[in-house]
């Protein structure tokens, strides 16, 4: 090696010493997807400082380990993403190349949602012959409420374990949003009960939590398996089915596009309902309570 | 015969009633007891003793190991609250006060990232006994390839750029070939280290070690310390295996100046400065293994660069990253073939230093950052290459060489529709203005500059496989214009992979 490049080197680790950062300031959280970041804000309030990889326009399977994303990985304290392999095309990259020991999973920085639910639709069989199918079951787990309360449980935990100066304030807040949620799923129960056994036609597999929690039933899939776009053939097939057994809708995502749902809306006479899926999905799903108001408004609208 | 019905029943779990024969064949097994025994009633009266003694002895066994059971359930239980919820025990009541929740799940210890079991028979895993739980995360590139050339590949050289004999360089060779195969496994090692080896298997059927180095995991600071065979993390490209370049080869400047993709053998370390902005420096020291460097044998390292990006986002569509990187390597006799002023091929040996500059740029546009519909991805490098040292022509004595050149691409891949792709690249190559000093005879600058250019277009029908066709005008070798068709198939198996950006 030459000395210009030792030079650098001492240099690079010089550096790395001075721009160590003092310990305490707010909880750097960087959630994978808005729901996690939205969460971690209500349990963490002004001791955590909130930051999300993703938005509600994007699809959580396909997102990139891009630069931005890389440092803020490098800055952060603590992740919150929602594991069962939704984000296994970047997250392991972008934690491996963060460089930020915290991180790495089996840390207490490391959370995972997915670890803390009953999970849907796990596959007896894992075969890519069958889509792109997730092993751990299906990582959509943000579409039940219920499921939530169950996060922010294990959630508020984790962060008076990451932050436990603040322990007692982390309990409190969890305590409170635990409070308010149970009041909300009281007031969602009642006004969803015209939902129950309601059939309905999914762009994508992603909405096996909210059926089992609105008591839905989901008779067709737009995409032919999990993660291939919808082709035309397909949907012809879908409407095919449709046909034997009626669906009041057709549900699909924010981040989706929606000219397949439009055209068996079309053809199969039955609305089609674009469900914010995640915090910020649509004007209505400002925050975690809003996303279920809104979640519910839409269907219950597509009824009437 | 007792044998014969008990073996059937218990390897045949096909057959319907398995529990009834071995039933029937426990019955006959004791019936023929029985009758052997041909007893008097203080026989049987024992035997009824023996087996009271036997059932007490089972049952006291079957208590004992209830209760372990029991024990280690609750143990289990403990540890997974433990896990869940440490220092807050207000957690488990409030997990109560949720009425109508579905029934929660303790953590299951989370399986590090790397370390996925991708094992087929057990694929919710976190079965204790699973001798294979540990096995690497393994991944399988399969790739085919058909190209038709008006040139012979045999023939393919870069005007101006003298490669070491059998450099990579063009299409490699005409119709079917099997491209390079690519299996990869990767795993932690220890909390502190993983470990990863890509093996890469070519047509002709040679297996080399790609990649394979370990790694750290949990360096403070933002720093990542690697330390085995590995891409040189010089430029974009270089990096990045074959299977996730969006054209069917590497770009003409690659190939003429770092050997297609720099690898070595060495160790590299990178840092992350802790800004907003994405700051990342590199440092490498290695062999020199392949071309610049000429992998010789020396105590000394033969090839150190030093690398630097950085990126970030413009809005909520667009990000980008950039970088320039140095790279320098040692020779001795390094063996060269070149084509002389008059045409002729002629035999070189260089012995001296190679320092290479890149500059390197992406950009990539997705509405909203939502790449599965459209998007749009801008790439360019140049590479300028300095040798200095000294040339031997042919077997004469050696002359001093002092030689730049560069050349670079600019490409744009742009996905129309969902799975649909096209992709238009520019290449150019200036061999610079060499001064051959005593060996003016034999060799001249020239100024024919190499081009190339691309246009592809290529189908993903599920993220793990891609067909790829495309169509190059090579004119890489002056006076010879080479019409490339090429079609490709890529395929992933195995694990998914996370690709860098």
């Amino acid at each position: 090696m030459t000395s210009s490049l030792k030079t650098a080197a001492l240099a690079a680790l010089a550096l790395s010493g001075a721009f160590a950062l003092p310990a305490h300031a707010a909880v750097k959280v960087l959630a994978c997807e808005p729901e996690w970041g939205a969460l971690a804000q209500e349990l963490g309030g002004d001791l955590v400082d909130v930051g999300v990889a993703t938005s509600a326009m994007q699809d959580p399977h396909q997102v990139q380990a891009k630069p931005s994303l890389i440092s803020r990985a490098r800055n952060a304290d603590m992740v919150v993403c929602t594991g069962a392999e939704l984000e296994i095309g970047w997250l392991p990259v972008l934690l491996q190349q963060s460089g930020n020991p915290k991180l790495q999973p089996g840390q207490p920085g490391n959370f995972a949602a997915a670890d803390f639910v009953r999970k849907l639709d796990v596959p007896k069989q894992v075969d890519r012959s069958q889509g792109d199918v997730h092993p751990d079951g299906n990582p959509h787990i943000q579409t039940d409420p219920r499921n939530i309360a169950l996060v922010a449980t294990a959630l508020g935990a984790r962060l008076a374990q990451v932050d436990p100066a603040h322990a007692a304030q982390y309990q409190q807040r969890t305590a409170a949003f635990s409070q308010k949620w149970q009041a909300n799923l009281q007031r969602w129960a009642a006004q969803a009960k015209p939902l129950k056994g309601v059939a309905i036609a999914a762009h994508h597999k992603a909405y096996a939590y909210m059926e089992d929690w609105l008591g839905l039933v989901e008779v067709a899939v737009l995409e032919p398996k999990p993660g291939v776009e919808p082709s035309a053939s397909h949907l012809e097939e879908v409407l095919a089915t449709l046909k034997a057994r009626p669906a009041r809708m057709v549900i699909y995502s924010a981040y989706q596009d929606s000219k397949p749902d439009e055209w068996l809306s079309e053809h199969a006479h039955i609305p089609a309902v674009k469900i914010p899926f995640t915090v910020g999905g649509t004007d209505g799903a400002k925050d975690l309570t809003g996303l279920f108001d809104d979640t519910l408004n839409r269907l219950l609208g597509a009824l009437k | 015969m007792l044998a014969k019905p008990l073996a059937a029943g218990a390897r045949a779990p096909a057959s319907p009633f398995p529990p009834l024969r071995l039933v029937a064949a426990l019955a006959l097994a004791v019936g023929l007891q029985g009758a052997a025994l041909a007893s008097p009633a203080s026989d049987v009266a024992e035997l009824k003793k023996a087996l009271a003694a036997m059932k007490s002895d089972y049952d006291k066994r079957l208590g004992a190991l209830e209760s372990q059971l029991h024990d280690t359930q609750a143990e289990l239980a403990k540890a997974k609250a433990a896990n869940a919820a440490p220092p807050v025990a207000a957690a488990s009541a409030n997990a109560e006060a949720v009425a109508e929740a579905p029934a929660p799940v303790a953590p299951v210890a989370a399986p590090p990232a790397m370390a996925v079991d991708t094992s087929v028979a057990a694929p919710t895993g976190a079965s204790g006994g699973n001798a294979t739980a540990f096995n690497p995360q393994i991944s399988l590139i399969l790739s085919g390839t058909y190209a038709h050339t008006s040139q012979d590949p045999a023939q393919t050289r870069i005007t101006g750029f003298a490669l070491p004999p059998g450099a990579e360089i063009g299409v490699g060779s005409r119709g079917f070939s099997l491209a390079e195969s690519e299996l990869a496994l990767a795993a932690n090692i220890d909390p502190w280290l993983a470990g990863n080896i890509n093996l890469s298997i070519t047509g002709d059927d040679t297996i080399s070690a790609e990649e394979a180095f370990i790694t750290t995991t949990a360096l403070p600071h933002g720093l990542v310390l690697k330390a085995g065979r590995f891409f040189s993390g010089i430029g974009y490209l270089n990096s990045q295996h074959s299977h996730t370049w969006d054209f069917v080869d590497a770009p003409v400047a690659y190939q003429a100046m770092l050997g297609t993709q720099y690898a070595d053998d060495g160790v590299q370390l990178h840092w992350l400065a802790p800004t907003d902005q994405y700051m990342e420096f590199g440092l490498e020291a290695g062999r020199g293994r392949s071309f610049p460097g000429d992998n010789g044998s020396r105590n000394a390292a033969g090839m150190a660069a030093f690398t630097f990006h950085t990126g970030g986002d413009i809005g909520d569509s667009t990000s980008w990253r950039a970088g320039l990187s140095y790279l320098q390597a040692s020779a001795g006799g390094q063996a060269l073939d070149d084509i002389g002023s008059s045409g002729q091929a002629l035999g070189e040996q260089f012995s001296g230093r190679t320092h290479v500059v890149v500059a390197d740029g992406v950009l990539k546009w997705a509405p909203h950052g939502n790449a599965t519909h459209t998007y749009f991805k801008l790439q360019g490098e140049f590479i300028q290459s300095h040798r200095r040292g000294d040339l031997a022509v042919e077997g004469d004595a050696p002359a001093g060489l002092h030689q730049t050149q560069s050349g670079g691409y600019l490409q744009g891949v742009y996905q129309f529709m969902p799975m649909w792709r096209v992709g238009l690249r520019t290449e150019r190559l200036d061999p610079g203005h060499a001064n051959f000093g005593a060996n003016d005879f034999a060799l001249s600058s020239t100024n024919y500059h190499p081009t190339k250019n691309s246009i592809m277009v290529d189908f993903s029908e599920s993220e793990f496989a891609r067909f790829r066709l495309q169509f190059a005008q090579d004119r890489s070798r002056q006076g010879f214009v080479d019409n490339q068709f090429l079609l490709q198939y890529q395929t992933a198996l195995g694990a998914h992979g996370a690709h860098a950006y």
